[in-house]
């Protein structure tokens, strides 16, 4: 194999189009301070970041394992509050931040495993049934638990001296660019990303990885062939869960604040969904598209229509038809076009057509 | 030395029906068994029970002499049962490749390793592209399972079996719905693999000239007894057998 292959787990995109995507997001992201600059642009790309890992680790689960779980914010919020409670209660900065990470991590995958053997030999409705009800639960107890979690207002918190906006990494900007806190936040939270991204494309593409595609092929057959199917699909959940817990560790640093609508919320489950359908499920790349078309919408679609709607604003009916309160009527026509014309997905539809 | 195989008294209950009713059966290396019966006789549930996808109401099964009715099918799997189904049952999405090189690494006991590659195991890709030569699909490694025809379909599941190497074949009705030029790949293989010796080779079938070609041994399961067990010439040619395939009595 290549280097170049062997760097992401000999996995292509497939297909021209999806590597050229995949290549400008990857660029797009590594130079996004330059690129982009301006607090709004920064942080959407942070967002995209974060939101690559959670959807790529959900990914793991729906489109590699064929795993329906509706618990997977449960995780990635539970990574957020690991870094954020130690954080409002005065623990150091950076303890807290690698302390949580880990520690989340670690009580998200033994949760997510202990729901896996639970409920993973109900067929799969059933799990997907139980995953909700443990999600609401979660749902529930952060918002009641409050001396802990600080209840529907969440906690908001400092971060170390040195990802705030004060610090000066040189004292002059730089192509343009303050060398600040905030560019550290984000290069830090970008490096995680992309370490985490290229973890779960050797996952996928290990023996293990193979094992989980023919589980979800054909379990039947997955298990006469001598596959533990419920040992695979335990280690599956952790993993992802894991994963999704790094990742809501990071949002809770991007956001100095953690509460129930940043990390917990079915909104977010909901996109969650949402971008690894439109992304294509089973691609790993797929989601990470996916991820950046749903954060991008939801930065840019607003002012995006707030621009048309003023562009047309002397012809009739176009200006309420784009009128920036729309932008979810928008948002759904654009999903049901996406859905429509790329059945599988932008990188499963692009792999089938090339196959 | 215990026989390779063996079922005492093997029983299953779907409600009040008893699909298969206390079949008592030792198979030994180097046999092939034909289990014959008309449709519906308990064969294919037989098989089940055998090999794990199924548990029994009563009875047990024993494999080198020790029980294993108490594990399942993967634990089975691993101690040397090889499954090829009747109903095609593959991995339809995935390449003909990747169909045998999970049976590979399987049988190589590859089990949890998360962060090596797949691609990086050659030695498992060059053995399941040496399954696929032996049933002669090997220039289709790439194509996706579901697009085969039915006849080819047929024999990745028999490459799937092969790669398993197992000690004990278990085919059932490998050559249903293959055209009549396919068969005899199937057929050669089957007595390759009976060459080789050694193997336990349970053959379930409903052809009487692929029966009498291949097999060392016939059973005869009913309704599911088991109702005659010998030598193939004989048992073929005896009334309940004529009975269970014609549903008439042949004159005496």
């Amino acid at each position: 194999m290549r280097w170049t292959s062997r760097l992401i787990a000999g996995d292509r995109p497939g297909h021209p189009v999806a590597t050229a995507l995949v290549l400008a997001l990857l660029i797009g992201l590594a130079f996004a301070p330059f690129l982009f600059p301006g607090t709004k642009s920064m942080a959407a790309a942070s967002r995209i970041c974060i939101v690559i890992v959670l959807a790529a680790s959900y990914d793991i689960l729906l489109g590699y394992t064929g795993i329906v779980s509706f618990a997977h914010t449960m995780f990635f919020a539970i990574g957020a509050y690991a870094v954020a409670v130690p954080l409002a209660r005065g623990v150091e900065g950076w303890t807290a931040i690698i302390g949580g990470m880990f520690g989340g991590a670690v009580i998200a995958a033994v949760l997510a495993a202990l729901i896996a053997l639970l409920s993973l030999r109900v067929r799969r409705i059933f799990f997907s049934m139980i995953t909700l009800a443990v999600a609401s639960l979660a749902q529930i107890v952060a918002a009641q638990w409050r001396d802990v979690t600080g209840g529907e207002d969440g906690l908001t918190f400092a971060l170390p001296a040195a990802l705030g906006p004060a610090f000066r990494l040189l004292p002059e900007p730089f192509l343009g660019v303050r060398f600040d806190g905030r560019l550290i936040t984000y290069y830090l939270i970008f490096a995680v990303c992309l370490a985490l991204f290229w973890l779960m494309l050797r996952i996928v593409n290990s023996p293990f990885g193979r094992v989980l595609m023919a589980i979800r092929e054909n379990e039947f057959r997955a298990e006469a062939l001598g596959y533990r199917i419920v040992i695979y699909r335990t280690i599956a959940s952790a993993q992802a869960a894991a994963i999704a817990a790094v990742a809501g560790g990071l949002m809770a640093v991007l956001l100095r604040y953690n509460g129930p609508q940043s990390t917990l919320s079915f909104e977010i489950m909901v996109d969650i969904l949402l971008m690894v359908v439109i992304g294509g499920m089973g691609t790993l790349y797929g989601p990470a598209l996916g991820a950046t078309v749903i954060v991008l919408a939801q930065y840019y679609l607003r002012p995006g229509l707030q621009a048309l709607s003023e562009a047309t604003a002397a012809l009739p009916l176009l200006p309420q038809l784009f009128h920036p309160d729309r932008w979810l009527l928008w948002l759904g026509v654009l999903f049901i076009l996406i859905v429509y014309f790329l059945p599988a997905g932008i990188v499963g539809t692009l792999r089938r057509r090339r196959a | 030395m215990p026989p390779a195989l063996e079922t005492r008294g093997l029983t299953i209950r779907f409600g009040g029906q008893v699909a298969v009713d206390q079949v008592s059966c030792a198979f030994h290396p180097g046999t092939l068994t034909a289990i014959v019966g008309p449709n519906g006789a308990g064969k294919t549930t037989y098989f089940n029970l055998i090999s794990g996808q199924l548990r029994p109401s009563a009875g047990s099964v024993h494999l080198r002499g020790q029980d294993v009715s108490r594990l399942g099918a993967p634990m089975r799997a691993r101690l040397g049962m090889g499954r090829a189904f009747q109903l095609t049952n593959l991995f339809p999405d995935l390449s003909v490749l990747e169909n045998v090189r999970l049976a590979v690494q399987a049988q190589s006991g590859v089990f949890l390793r998360f962060l090596s590659l797949a691609a990086d195991r050659t030695d498992l890709t060059d053995r399941a592209m040496a399954a696929l030569r032996r049933v002669r699909l090997d220039d289709r490694a790439a194509t996706p399972a579901a697009v085969l025809s039915h006849g080819d379909q047929r024999k990745l599941e028999v490459a799937i079996l092969l790669a398993l190497e197992p000690d004990i074949f278990m085919f059932d009705e490998p050559t249903a719905g293959m055209s009549v030029d396919e068969v005899p790949v199937i057929l050669d293989l089957i007595e390759s693999i009976k060459a080789e010796g050694g193997k336990t080779i349970l053959l379930v079938e409903h052809k009487m000239d692929v029966v009498r070609r291949l097999a060392d041994r016939v059973i005869v399961l009913h309704n599911g007894a088991l109702v005659a067990d010998g030598d193939p010439a004989e048992v073929v040619a005896s009334p309940i057998v004529q009975e269970a395939y014609l549903g008439v009595r042949p004159n005496a």
